[in-house]
């Protein structure tokens, strides 16, 4: 167990296994995606309620589900940089920010877009919303504090800090649609509950949000190579990958 | 297709633009993003390559100017 955590914080280790890794999540995230878009654009029923203006859940959802999924992530990779200062604990903070904060716009552009026909306003201060745009304000907290730190062990601990204090969030989004009157309707989806749509609608839905969890593994895999290499170019491994790279 | 043509489906019964505006910015913020980090990364490979090169580069230089400064005979009459 402690020879695969040694193993698993070894960037060159990652590095090699990302690299076997990424070509099956790039293809198996953009398969499951176009097909849960496709089937959730073309081929799901019409909702009773909302009319076609529904089908943005099909990308809301998903948006949603993983931008609060990857800063519970960055929080896990947090108590790892803070507790045992694994290097590609941070690098994985560092690596998956910009995507989470892209992530939450998008949830919230989307949310916005589809708001307007279905409330009648683009944006209202309520519970969920309001909730979900602190974590966009976290995400950009977090890229800047640690472009304003220069010395990387202190930028990687007071990042760290800032995602955990951050967290506490994150069951406020969850259960802002419990605790509070929203105009944002309850989760789709439940682990405990069978889901209160029709198998034609959650069924696109659960395979666009495989697509966009297995898509941001590739991106993070990406990013995370990146910045090991630039972390770890004066290492004998990246010169060799590098020069190897040239012909 | 739950729509009936192909029109029918750009429609949407007027929730058209609310649905492809959705759509057109997830996949452009998306596409975006991923060749973002792809160029990031050939980026870093490239300085990275540069870096030794000149690195290697500047040694062979400093090789050649120590030679250069080894011993050489000079042919001038100490009479």
């Amino acid at each position: 167990m402690w020879q695969f955590f040694h193993k698993l914080g070894s960037p060159k280790w990652f590095f090699g296994i990302a690299t076997r890794l990424m070509p099956w999540l790039l293809a198996g995230g953009l398969l499951l995606l176009m097909a849960g878009i496709v089937w959730g654009l073309a081929f799901a029923p019409k909702d009773y309620l909302q009319g076609n203006s529904y089908r943005i859940i099909f990308i809301h959802v998903p948006t949603a589900f993983i931008a609060q999924s990857i800063y519970i992530m960055m929080a896990v990779a947090a108590v790892v940089t803070l507790v045992w200062r694994m290097k590609l604990a941070d690098v994985f903070v560092k690596a998956v920010a910009p995507v989470g904060l892209v992530l939450t716009f998008l949830a919230l552009f989307t949310g916005a877009v589809w708001g307007k026909p279905t409330w009648g306003t683009w944006w209202i201060w309520d519970a969920r919303l309001t909730s979900m745009l602190i974590l966009l304000f976290l995400y950009g907290g977090v890229i800047a504090l640690d472009r304003a730190i220069n010395d990387e062990k202190s930028a990687a601990r007071s990042v760290a800090v800032l995602v955990l204090v951050g967290v506490v969030n994150i069951p406020i989004i969850k259960y802002s649609v419990e605790w509070w009157n929203t105009l944002h309707q309850p989760a789709t989806f439940k682990l405990t509950e069978k889901p209160s749509m029709p198998a034609d609608m959650w069924v696109p839905l659960l395979l666009s949000v495989l697509g966009l969890y297995l898509l941001f593994g590739w991106l993070a895999c990406l990013r995370m190579q990146t910045e090991i290499l630039f972390r770890e170019q004066r290492t004998r491994w990246v010169k060799d990958y590098v020069m190897a790279g040239r012909g | 297709m739950v729509f009936e043509s192909f029109s029918a489906f750009l429609v949407m019964e007027g929730h058209g633009p609310y649905v492809w505006t959705c759509y057109g910015v997830f996949f452009l913020l998306m596409i975006a993003m991923m060749v973002w980090s792809v160029r990031r990364r050939t980026a870093v490979i490239e300085s990275c390559r540069r870096g030794y090169e000149v690195s290697t580069g500047g040694n062979e230089q400093q090789n050649a100017r120590a030679s250069g400064a080894s011993f050489t005979r000079v042919n001038v009459s100490q009479d």
